[in-house]
């Protein structure tokens, strides 16, 4: 009898301390350029969270393709967040029924709390003379870009060219198929990733520009070496915007989703934008990005709302078995 | 029921057909099951793209080079170190099992900072003509590289085995070298040879991790079909990912079939010679 009640206050005692100071960890599923940014972000939202709630909050992080990030949540991995390279990749997280088919009206800015775009990285000097995006199938020109059919980063690339090639043609669409169709002649190497892509161009020297992330053309002439490329800006490109959300299913069965919801709203805080400012993401808070101006070149950019509707529409237009890009490629 | 000799026979064979089970069938039940959502019509479809056909030619194509080039240089490997001792010996035949250890992705990378035409061998190579990275000849280089430990750890144990007093007979009753090896040696190592030949086959068909960095992975040039498979799991096209896994499976499964029967072949061939 004494020892069931020394029981009870102990099991009480546990559950008023859980309740003063609770441990909370977060798992976010995450794509591959975004490990630095997300490190810093986590660090001071923990910082924030402890200050305004005492709650210490461990976030992990996955990282890895956006596409196999999507499949990995589908498969079980329980992330309870999942910050990807494009909204697809979500639609397809709550296809299977983890989240609300309705994710990207439930933050601001398409659930986008930063943006980045497609520029050009070429060799120091631009020997080609590359400017805009018909200088890329000029005799000679090699580009890198990996395949849209793996990476996200690749699908934003093919729509600024095909967005690109659409307004040189007034809008006729066999023009631009065979723009792109001659733009991928000139691809040597297709490889699966953007960051495949960035060491092929970079390290192996193999192409004269490479079609990259701005935020990962940022980060490589940050590098030690970086002076080795030179970032152009095309006359128009296209609005990337990397979505977040959070996994209902995943949170409920945590009981994270207060932390969850407030981690991706930090996203959207001063603090945070400022962190991905530093990051190169575009952020989205005008005022940030006046602080910023110097590093982000002006650029013209079309959202994929104007150009194509929505990313489902588009995957099936393009880039689903069959679409645009299988019909360009060679042995269809 | 008569007894055996040799206890413990229901419990082995318990443990290994539920090993198995767990193991090789059920996942490959899963593939099936998976794959049987295109239905016929969709397997029929798939075989009729040209690039699926390319993807596969190149897999199948490379990895047989590629296991026959293994052969060659296994074999040649594996008799120095078994016949001949020589200062160093022992730390080349470590060497050998280094492509099983190394994730396959640092080979991959390794190779193509060889071969990339900055590389220390691809500025040599290149300006001759020779592409190898980015380019068919590396998705077999990549293939032989990680086949190679499977043909010298095969025949090493028959070589060290084989009595030498076969050899003094032959030379004896007035055979030349040339005959003793081709006619005496030689059917003796025939199975052991196919055996490695086949694990090295088996390895380069399904090898995804080293082949990815050097192949260049063109349509139709140097894309290798389970390249196919995760593009098709990239458009959440699980049905036609297993699809083409099963069409894999089925190849290779006739292949491996066709060098068993070989084997028996071959080894009552020997048997009958000796």
């Amino acid at each position: 009898m004494k020892i069931r009640t020394a029981l009870f206050a102990l099991a009480g005692t546990l559950l008023a301390a859980s309740a003063m100071a609770r441990d909370v960890t977060l798992l976010n599923a995450s794509y591959d350029p975004t490990r630095e940014l997300y490190k810093a972000v986590n660090s001071a939202f923990a910082a924030q969270w402890k200050a305004q709630h005492g709650d210490t909050v461990t976030i992990r992080m996955s990282h890895g393709g956006s596409g196999k990030q999507a499949r990995a949540v589908v498969d079980g991995l329980p992330a309870d967040v999942v910050t990807l390279a494009l909204a697809y990749d979500i639609d397809a997280v709550a296809d299977h029924g983890l989240l609300d088919k309705n994710w990207q009206q439930r933050l601001l800015e398409n659930s986008s709390p930063y943006t980045s775009t497609i520029v050009f990285l070429v060799r120091k000097g631009n020997p080609k003379c590359i400017r805009d995006w018909s200088d890329l199938i000029k005799p000679g020109v090699q580009v890198i870009t990996p395949n849209p059919k793996t990476s996200g980063g690749a699908r934003w690339n093919f729509l600024a060219a095909w967005g690109y090639a659409l307004r040189q043609s007034g809008g006729d669409e066999t023009k631009a198929k065979a723009f792109v169709k001659t733009l991928f002649e000139h691809v040597p190497v297709l490889d699966t990733g953007a960051r495949g892509a960035t060491n092929t161009f970079a390290q192996r020297g193999i192409g004269d520009v490479l079609l990259a992330w701005e935020n990962e053309a940022l980060l490589a002439t940050h590098e030690p070496d970086g002076d080795k490329f030179e970032i152009v800006v095309p006359s128009i490109s296209i609005l990337a915007e990397p979505p977040v959300a959070v996994v209902d299913k995943n949170v409920d069965a945590h009981g994270s989703r207060e932390v969850a919801e407030a981690y991706l709203k930090f996203l959207y805080s001063p603090q945070a934008q400022e962190i991905e400012a530093r990051n190169f993401y575009r952020p989205r808070s005008a005022e940030v990005a006046a602080r910023y101006a110097a590093q982000f070149p002006k650029v013209n950019t079309f959202t994929l709302a104007d150009e194509f509707g929505s990313w489902r529409q588009t995957q099936a237009k393009f880039f689903a078995e069959g679409g645009v890009f299988d019909q360009i490629g060679p042995g269809n | 029921m008569r007894r055996r000799i040799l206890p413990g026979f229901g419990i082995s064979l318990g443990y290994a057909l539920a090993y198995l089970g767990l193991i090789v069938l059920l996942p490959l039940a899963a593939l099936a099951w998976k794959a049987s959502g295109v239905g016929l019509h969709g397997l029929l479809h798939l075989l009729e793209s040209p690039r699926t056909l390319a993807a596969l030619k190149l897999s199948f194509g490379g990895a047989f080079l590629a296991a026959l080039i293994n052969v060659f240089i296994g074999l040649l490997v594996a008799w120095a170190l078994v016949r001949y001792r020589f200062p160093g010996r022992r730390w080349f035949d470590a060497l050998i099992d280094l492509p099983f250890a190394l994730p396959t992705a640092v080979a991959g990378i390794a190779l193509t900072a060889l071969y990339a035409p900055n590389g220390w061998l691809g500025r040599w190579l290149v300006p001759l003509g020779i592409q190898v990275a980015y380019a068919p000849l590396g998705v077999l280089l990549a293939m032989v590289f990680v086949g190679f430990p499977f043909v010298v750890r095969t025949l090493q144990p028959v070589l060290q085995s084989l009595e030498r007093d076969v050899e003094e007979a032959a030379e004896s009753l007035g055979a030349t070298r040339r005959q003793t090896f081709l006619r005496v040696i030689l059917p003796m190592l025939v199975p052991t040879l196919l055996t490695g030949f086949a694990l090295a086959l088996a390895r380069a068909v399904g090898e995804y991790g080293s082949v990815i960095f050097i192949a260049g992975n063109i349509p139709m040039r140097s894309e290798i079909a389970p390249l196919l498979i995760v593009q098709k799991l990239e458009e959440f096209d699980y049905a036609g990912a297993a699809a083409l896994g099963v069409v894999m499976l089925a190849f290779s499964f006739i292949l491996l079939l066709l060098i068993a029967l070989l084997q028996r072949w071959s080894r009552r061939w020997a048997e009958r010679a000796a």
